[in-house]
């Protein structure tokens, strides 16, 4: 069973790196290709919406692969290349959206429920202080 | 008031959830605004189509309200947006293509059988300047203004219907101080 469970991580393995969009390691420099790597994993394709251009096999998206590519072989930061990205397809593209006036709702939401749920929880603890427990009230 | 008022929260709920739903689920998610509208065309220098000699280069759109439309052999769509861009072409629009991702010979058989709506087209088959354009396929239409800043970006075919609604108000604002003398004939005030 032991071994089975190992050939299948073995195959699925070998399976994820074959299925790989690009034929080619995009740089030999192992830190320039992680780089590549995480980038093509955070820009969203503009004409499949829901697929990095990491995983969608789109003529565009193998064109924002190769324009990634030579942005970053051109010694570009990742923001400049998130910059040039956004300046052409918005900020659609970007799935780790910034933090600007469209999308503080979003980035703030969440705090904002946080201490909202905090102040509910606080009103009901509170009110149930003076209360009895039930278990003794059952047990009494 | 506590006592009524905590009955109205999950109403407020409600009614808030309920708001956004109602404006996010009527939203198109193909519908992805350019962030190139309002800005000036990116510049671009293509060889053209019909001869790899010849270039066509953004300049050649200055100070002229014109289309830029995005096409390809392999695009089923623009078969279907073909006809109608040859009747803008007849009517006098001056119409720009990007050849995206084609190869020379069919572009060229493709214009010689349907018919050529084009002024010129640019030769893109690596969609270099597609995507200084946010180009994401075709068909895609662009509408330059006088003044070289993109007006608008219509992606899907080009049909009468979008022409009227969204193409020809902002063509008669760009035109207001004349010099479209195609706009009569396609079909603009």
């Amino acid at each position: 069973m032991r071994r089975l469970l190992l050939v299948g991580v073995v195959w699925l393995a070998g399976a994820s790196s074959a299925f790989a969009i690009d034929r080619e390691i995009a740089f030999s420099d192992p830190a320039l290709n992680q780089r590549y790597l995480s980038l093509i994993h955070e820009i969203r394709c503009p004409k499949c919406l829901n697929e990095t251009i990491a995983d969608s096999d789109a003529p565009v998206a193998a064109d924002l692969r190769r324009e990634v590519r030579r942005l970053i072989g051109d010694g570009k930061s990742d923001d400049e290349v998130k910059d040039f990205l956004s300046a052409r397809y918005g900020d659609f593209v970007l799935y780790r959206p910034r933090v600007n006036q469209t999308t503080l709702a979003l980035w703030a939401g969440p705090f904002v429920f946080l201490v909202i749920g905090g102040v509910v929880f606080w009103r009901i603890i509170r009110s149930r202080l003076g209360q009895p427990l039930e278990d003794e009230e059952s047990e009494a | 008031m506590w006592r009524y008022a905590r009955y109205a929260i999950p109403v407020a709920i409600f009614v808030a959830i309920g708001v956004f739903f109602y404006r996010g689920l009527a939203l198109n998610p193909n519908l992805i605004p350019s962030p190139l509208v309002g800005k000036p065309m990116p510049t671009f220098s293509l060889p053209t189509v019909a001869d790899p000699d010849a270039m066509l280069s953004s300049d050649a759109l200055q100070g002229k309200v014109a289309l830029v439309n995005v096409w390809g052999t392999w695009c089923v769509e623009c078969r279907h947006e073909h006809g109608f861009l040859v009747q803008l072409a007849q009517a006098g629009v001056p119409i720009y293509g990007l050849n995206l991702r084609d190869d020379r010979a069919s572009a060229l058989s493709w214009l010689a059988t349907l018919g050529n709506p084009y002024v010129t087209s640019g030769f893109d088959p690596k969609g270099v300047a597609a995507v200084d354009w946010g180009v994401t396929g075709a068909p895609e239409t662009f509408l330059i203004g006088r003044d070289g800043n993109v007006i608008f970006k219509h992606i899907s075919p080009m049909t009468p219907q979008v022409w009227r609604q969204e193409f020809l108000p902002l063509i008669e604002e760009q035109c207001r101080a004349g010099g479209c003398e195609f706009l009569a004939a396609a079909g603009g005030r």
